[in-house]
């Protein structure tokens, strides 16, 4: 096992998390840094994910390493059977770094336990998907300046959407104050809401996407509600408008507010915001870029703000 | 000591382990955790006993054999009211509670079909999340169940 491997989130320290973000600023203002000269790093997507997958390339190759990997598993040798650990050791022959995407939860930390070789969780299933996750962070700490004190409104679907759940446990350093937004069938699952509890994170559950929570929110981060999430199509039908965002609700919100959500969107938040400078989504999927360059670098054990002081 | 008819019983081992006070419901679970079904020495297996503590108990008798204390504490798993009693020469030498260890390796199935464990011919391994519920969680996928109901491997 290495330990510059990052499975999950809560993995990370308050003092890794800023060091991190900080990484990520540098590689905003210098995105063509050729430190990885020399480096392979494998991209094993077991499951399709093109966003992910091109973010995460595009970073190695920004920072001059070259990548191998594929894109789907169907045509490697898993689909003849051959285990997630055999493959993990062949490839940690070639390479310096692995990005794996997996469709199984827990194969990251598993893929972590048969190899030396440094591994980054792009994804496991449901589980855990901590890039996205830093971008998210990065974003935050970007328009606003600092990651302290925010309120954080969450909508949409709190209970499946696992970049919800990350976020909040990685906030948890810095004094954050929730409101959970979502009809009954999707809200926060109570193990997260003990969460806060055990962290003395504040935090507000409601079922009403009203003007009062929009007008007192830092960030509003926007989720999809998924048609195949409901057991009762009837339910999906009166709540899908519900917590959907248009430009007219802005109104009255904070000049600091910022509109996140991980994309893809269907019709959580109208056409009409695109055009609103609060509007964010599209550069915290850019962020990504940024924040994984970091998290690259961070798995490979190279401080980029420490090689430029030197 | 008192020594009741019970204990009498329980003592005409001359060596070996008894282990007493397991829940009827979980004594063949309990002999399927101990891997006891290809042992040549005499075994005793008792089940639906009275039991002031539990209503009904099961009780497994093993001549000859002492179990390592790691295979023993995995009975905490299904009945943390078992009790542990060591015999030799005819005297029960030593009177153990089992002990849930931290770490769970190897017995228990995750009941989460798209864990890795389901998935891969891997050892699945629980943590201890809260002791007097009994909730036992995944190591790799983070699903967590109650030991009473967890499948044994």
């Amino acid at each position: 096992m290495n330990a510059n491997s990052l499975v999950s989130i809560a993995d990370l320290s308050k003092e890794e998390i800023l060091h991190i973000l900080e990484q990520a600023r540098y590689f905003e203002e210098n995105p063509n840094h050729k430190i990885l000269d020399g480096k392979v790093v494998a991209t094993l997507f077991f499951e399709p994910s093109t966003r992910t997958r091109l973010s995460f390339e595009t970073a190695a190759n920004r920072l001059g390493a070259r990548v191998i990997g594929f894109s789907d598993a169907s045509t490697t040798s898993s689909s003849k059977g051959e285990t997630l650990k055999d493959t993990i050791i062949m490839v940690s022959n070639y390479v310096d770094l692995i990005i794996m995407r997996h469709y199984l939860e827990g194969a990251a930390l598993y893929a972590t336990e048969v190899t030396e070789t440094p591994i980054i969780n792009a994804g496991d299933g449901s589980n855990q998907h901590p890039s996205q996750t830093m971008l998210d962070l990065y974003s935050i700490y970007k328009t606003q300046g600092h990651l302290d004190n925010l309120t954080i409104t969450m909508v949409g679907d709190l209970k499946y959407g696992r970049t919800v759940h990350s976020l909040l446990m990685a906030m948890r350093f810095f004094n954050p104050t929730f409101n959970f937004v979502a009809c009954n069938e999707l809200r926060m699952p109570d193990e997260y809401m003990e969460f806060c509890d055990r962290h003395g994170i504040k935090y507000n559950v409601s079922t009403d996407f009203s003007p009062e929570i929009i007008n007192t929110s830092d960030i509003i981060y926007m989720t999809r509600v998924q048609r195949e999430r409901f057991t009762d199509i009837m339910e999906y039908e009166r709540v899908k408008d519900l917590y959907s965002l248009n430009n007219a609700m802005l109104s009255d919100s904070r000049d600091n507010l910022k509109i996140l959500h991980p994309l893809p969107r269907v019709n959580e938040i109208a056409y009409d915001v695109d055009d609103n400078p609060k509007a964010y989504y599209f550069q915290q999927a850019q962020n990504g870029l940024y924040a994984r360059q970091a998290l690259i670098c961070n798995a490979l054990g190279i401080d980029i703000l420490k090689t430029q002081k030197d | 000591m008192t020594t009741s008819k019970k204990e009498l019983a329980v003592a005409a081992l001359r060596n070996g382990t008894v282990i007493d006070h397991i829940p009827s419901r979980m004594l063949f679970k309990a002999v399927r955790i101990l891997g006891i079904e290809g042992l040549t020495t005499q075994l005793t297996i008792g089940n639906n006993l009275d039991s002031k503590k539990l209503g009904a108990k099961g009780i497994i008798k093993v001549a000859d054999v002492f179990f390592p204390e790691a295979v023993l504490n995995r009975i905490a798993l299904i009945a943390p009211t078992a009790v542990i009693n060591i015999i030799r020469d005819f005297e029960v030498v030593e009177k153990l509670p089992v002990v849930l260890p931290e770490t769970i390796v190897g017995l228990v199935k995750c009941d989460n079909p798209k864990c890795i464990t389901n998935n891969e011919p891997m050892k699945t391994r629980f943590h201890v999340v809260d002791r007097n519920e009994g909730i036992i969680r995944c190591h790799y996928c983070g699903h967590s169940v109650n030991t009473l109901n967890a499948t044994i491997l």
